[in-house]
């Protein structure tokens, strides 16, 4: 139950991360909040878009996928079933695996770094060990799915 | 479980909180910096340059950082122009601003462009400008992506900060276009050939033809006996 829990505040942590990306993709606020970084070189390039979709959509709806099947697994009559674990790790691994895809893109491509985007990078890391360590909790667990 | 729904709340307030904070404490393109002057000085300044001093023909090229066909140019044609002209001394270029109206952020692109200069970079911002023009399509505030141009031409980013933020350079770039305006021209890039207005084809190879027209016609000093 604990590691649902922690994937849920995780989640809500990426999607507020992914959403101030988004809203600044589609021209809300202006300048991105960035210190050093090189947010804006890297919101600009051409990989800020994927198949004609801002990177960050693509974050707002995977946190909120998490967010949300968390909250069901968090149930109490999904809290003894593994297929929720299954679920969230699936998609914990495609976010990670779609965050270091962008991460080698901003240090070998663009050569920029966002450190909103290290920061998603870092919170999809933390929900996928999170979630890796639930699958291999199976104490009280049933295979009912 | 209610201590996580509790916590689960204050989190999203709180995140909530600073994405509005976020969102609204973003400052607006430097004011000064992006307006055209109401008092228009001329300090001298005719345009940066690059190219020996003793070149037969001088370019001179009326620009808008914000125009696409501008950018186009500086991408597909200089890199040539630069290579076969420029560095053999055929050529000398030189900028001068002509930022059009329509154009919400080309003075503050211009200006970046003259902050950098001051430090020597102004080409290296050029390029920056040009190579990386997809900020002239989004039509969002470009004022954190020129910091990051600045950056990456070598620019010492507080010199450039107190540049744009004092806007020394708008009277500069209005005073160029406004002599722009007073040579005629009517569009970005307009180009002059030793002080002629070129209406030939804007690639390199016209350019060449061109210029190497204007250095034959240029009278050649006597030999000496």
């Amino acid at each position: 139950m604990r590691n649902r829990q922690a994937i849920a505040l995780l989640a809500l942590v990426g999607f507020f991360l992914a959403l101030y990306l988004w809203l600044h993709q589609i021209g809300v606020g202006g300048e991105l909040k960035c210190g050093t970084g090189g947010c804006d070189t890297v919101q600009a390039s051409r990989w800020a878009r994927v198949l004609g979709i801002p990177v960050a959509a693509y974050g707002v709806v995977g946190y909120a996928a998490i967010l949300a099947v968390a909250l069901a697994a968090l149930q109490p009559a999904a809290l003894e079933r593994r297929r929720p674990a299954l679920l969230l790790a699936a998609l914990a691994t495609g976010g990670v695996l779609f965050s270091a895809w962008l991460t080698y893109l901003e240090l070998f491509v663009i050569h920029a770094i966002c450190r909103w985007c290290v920061g998603s990078a870092v919170t999809i890391t933390a929900i996928w060990l999170v979630a890796l360590a639930g699958l291999r909790r199976k104490d009280g667990l049933t295979e009912r799915g | 479980m209610k201590r996580f729904y509790l916590m689960l709340g204050v989190l999203t307030l709180a995140l909530g909180a600073m994405l509005v904070y976020l969102l609204k404490s973003n400052p607006a393109a430097p004011r000064v910096a992006n307006t055209a002057p109401t008092t228009v000085v001329d300090d001298g300044f005719r345009g940066y340059t690059q190219g020996s001093d003793s070149a037969p023909v001088e370019v001179t090229e009326y620009g808008d950082f914000e125009c696409p066909a501008c950018a186009g140019f500086a991408v597909i044609q200089m890199p040539t122009i630069k290579e076969q002209l420029i560095a053999t001394g055929k050529v000398r270029w030189r900028y001068r601003d002509y930022p059009l109206p329509m154009h919400p952020y080309s003075r503050l692109a211009a200006h970046a462009a003259h902050c950098a200069g001051e430090q020597g970079k102004f080409w290296e911002m050029h390029d920056q400008l040009y190579f990386n023009h997809g900020w002239a399509q989004t039509g969002k505030n470009p004022t954190g992506l020129f910091r990051d141009f600045a950056r990456a031409a070598g620019v010492d980013l507080a010199r450039y900060d107190a540049c744009m933020e004092s806007g020394r350079y708008a009277s500069r770039i209005e005073f160029s276009r406004q002599e722009g305006e007073q040579r005629l021209v009517n569009g970005t890039p307009t180009f002059y050939i030793n002080g002629v207005m070129y209406n030939g084809r804007s690639n390199s190879d016209a350019f060449k033809a061109a210029i190497d027209s204007a250095a034959a016609a240029r009278p050649r000093p006597r030999p000496r006996k």
